[in-house]
């Protein structure tokens, strides 16, 4: 069967983000970019699944700016077959990013979806529900556990409460969470061999979606700061303070 | 202008973040409706007629809704959501799975994990794992939103009298099937909604000596949580990761043990009121957010901590 997995651009999770000062966004200029650490996961999950000949096709797909081949090049040193960029420089918000994706689905007709729960520069979690919906398919969200059985996939996921298991007919969506699967590191030699994997680029026209932002950002600020702490000497003078001065117990 | 407000339940019990995403709701303003759905939940739209501010509620009973299956849920809410100007709920695993399905369903954008209402239109919501608070106004006609709810005070759970309507609806996508379920069963406070919660992270070493944390815990009628290197070892479950991916706490009081502080994990509980950090790194970040840092040992410190909070508590 052929899986796509989608993999965003980000900014490195170990990056500390500065607001800029004139409140417009953050600050990303030469600041480490990366792979989203969920689509590393949906790769990986998705390279598992080739491994256990279950899957037959990885593509790879991602939307963002010509740089954003980096992380196609990633996906492919991972073990992904080929790729596919939508290139636009637009700001590109989860809906516009699952009608492309949806666009994509309608021409590969993959069997399953791998994508991440959550970015972690908007915070998102909805693009993989919202390409479910659009492409009608169901969908296993915050994935653990993906099990392919015939014309189905199990999924294991991380609930508020504990853990929920449904079964979605195929093709569906899935997308990973944190314990899903520990990424590998791409090799040397995969990172070459990447370099020659077919990696097609289009366009937003081509897919016939038109990049409307819905949302504007009016500002972006830093957090309100916490007043600094102290240091207590001891477990007496921990538990003093919390009854006396914090009053909280 | 008007809101409807997915309920969340669980055993037959309105969720306490429905108080919050009503107090959200009443922040924009407008008449605000409550949906139940689920399969026996005659006692939860009761409960949620209660609520103050509640104009009117729809119960969906119905065995399609019985496990939030998102491919059903998101198909009453979108029939049920028409006319309504803000469709509204928790930022919970349920509202997170669903909601987006039902943007889509509608064409219109979704503002995830809302922490303020400035207008009609105006949202407030952290990105960045909280390092950065943006301002988004939306040109939708249907605002489609999730709440954090740490961030608004629930409204009273009593005094309100709306009527209950039921909503004979039954929207089964046929496309998914609860298998099973493996819920964690604690008789705790539960962890987004506690007063005081006492994590533990790595420097715990084992589940089993989780159960230090779990004394204390009794003592001070804490939640258990956890960062996520606890649960990715296997010391404790899932739902008691804390953090920008896990959930969402903001107690009066955050108590972390043998964590380092990282910023996904700060992302989590750095709303507390007062955090108290134990660790034996003495440049350990997670002192950077805290009001009381103990640099010890946690294997001395939270026995004695168990013995000191006895004599005051
Ligand atoms: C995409 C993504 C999402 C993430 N989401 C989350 C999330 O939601 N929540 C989360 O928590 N993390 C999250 N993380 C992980 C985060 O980056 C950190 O790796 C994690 O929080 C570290 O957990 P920790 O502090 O328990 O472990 P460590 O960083 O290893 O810290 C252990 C601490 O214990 C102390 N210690 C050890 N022994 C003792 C002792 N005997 N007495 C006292 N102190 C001791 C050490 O000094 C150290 O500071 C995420 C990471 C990524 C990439
Ligand atoms: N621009 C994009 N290109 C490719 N995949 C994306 C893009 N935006 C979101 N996704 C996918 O959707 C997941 C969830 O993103 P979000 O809904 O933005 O939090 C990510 O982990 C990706 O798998």
């Amino acid at each position: 069967m052929k899986v796509l997995v989608a993999v965003k651009r980000v900014i490195d999770y170990n990056v500390k983000v500065r607001v800029k000062p004139d409140n417009t966004g953050v600050d990303l200029s030469n600041v480490k970019m990366a792979m989203n650490p969920f689509c590393e996961i949906a790769v990986e999950e998705a390279v598992r699944l080739k491994e256990k000949g279950v899957a037959t096709e990885i593509v790879a797909v991602t939307i963002g700016p010509k740089v954003s081949q980096e992380q196609l090049r990633t996906a492919l040193a991972l073990g992904a077959d080929r790729a596919i960029q939508v290139e636009t420089d637009e700001d590109v918000q989860s809906l516009d990013a699952a009608k492309m994706l949806k666009a994509v689905v309608d021409k590969e007709e993959p069997n399953l979806v791998i994508m991440g729960k959550q970015s972690i520069d908007t915070d998102n979690n909805q693009t993989g529900q919202m390409l479910a919906q659009l492409a009608g398919m169901p969908q296993g969200t915050f994935a653990s556990e993906v099990e392919v059985e015939g014309e189905k996939v199990k999924v294991t996921r991380e609930i508020d409460g504990g853990l929920m298991t449904v079964s979605l007919n195929l093709p569906a969506v899935v997308t990973t969470d944190l314990r899903l699967n520990e990424p590998r590191y791409a090799s040397l030699p995969n990172i070459m061999k990447a370099k020659k994997k077919p990696l097609e680029t289009v366009s937003p026209a081509d897919l016939g979606v038109d990049v409307a932002p819905r949302l504007k950002t009016l500002k972006v600020e830093e957090p309100q700061p916490r007043q600094p702490g102290i240091k207590v000497e001891s477990v007496e003078e921990l538990v003093d303070k919390l009854k006396n001065e914090a009053k909280v117990i | 202008m008007s809101t409807l407000v997915i309920a969340d339940h669980n055993k037959g019990e309105l969720a306490g973040s429905t108080l919050s995403v009503i107090a959200a709701a009443k922040a924009i303003g407008g008449d605000i409706d409550v949906l139940v759905a689920g399969k026996d939940i005659g006692g939860v739209a009761e409960q949620a007629a209660k609520a103050d501010g509640v104009n009117k509620v729809l119960a969906a009973d119905n065995d399609a809704y019985g496990h939030d299956l998102a491919e059903n849920l998101s198909l009453l809410i979108a029939e049920i959501g028409k006319g309504y100007s803000h469709l509204m709920a928790s930022a919970g695993s349920v509202g997170k799975d669903t909601m987006p399905r039902v943007a889509a369903m509608l064409d219109v954008a979704q503002v995830s994990d809302i922490m303020g209402v400035q207008s009609e239109d105006t949202f407030v919501r952290p990105i960045y794992a909280g390092n950065a608070i943006a301002t988004v106004q939306s040109s939708d006609s249907v605002k489609v939103i999730t709440v954090r709810t740490t961030s608004f005070d629930p409204v009273a759970a009593e005094g309100g009298s709306a009527s209950v309507e039921s909503v004979d609806s039954a929207h089964d996508a046929g496309l998914s099937e609860f298998v099973s379920e493996e819920l964690a069963e604690s008789d705790r406070p539960d962890l987004a909604a506690a007063d005081v919660v006492i994590s533990g992270g790595r420097g715990m070493q084992n589940g089993d000596n989780f159960k230090m944390l779990e004394s204390v815990a009794d003592v001070l009628g804490a939640a258990i949580g956890a960062s996520r290197a606890a649960v990715d070892a296997g010391f404790v479950p899932n739902d008691m990761q804390v953090g920008q991916t896990g959930k969402i706490v903001a107690p009066n009081l955050y108590i972390a043990v043998g964590i380092s502080g990282a910023i996904q994990h700060l992302a989590g509980m750095g709303d507390s009121k007062f955090i108290v950090a134990i660790n034996k790194d003495e440049d350990a970040p997670i002192f950077q957010v805290a009001d009381y840092g103990l640099v010890a040992d946690l294997f001395d410190a939270v026995p004695q901590l168990e013995e000191e909070l006895k004599k005051v508590v």
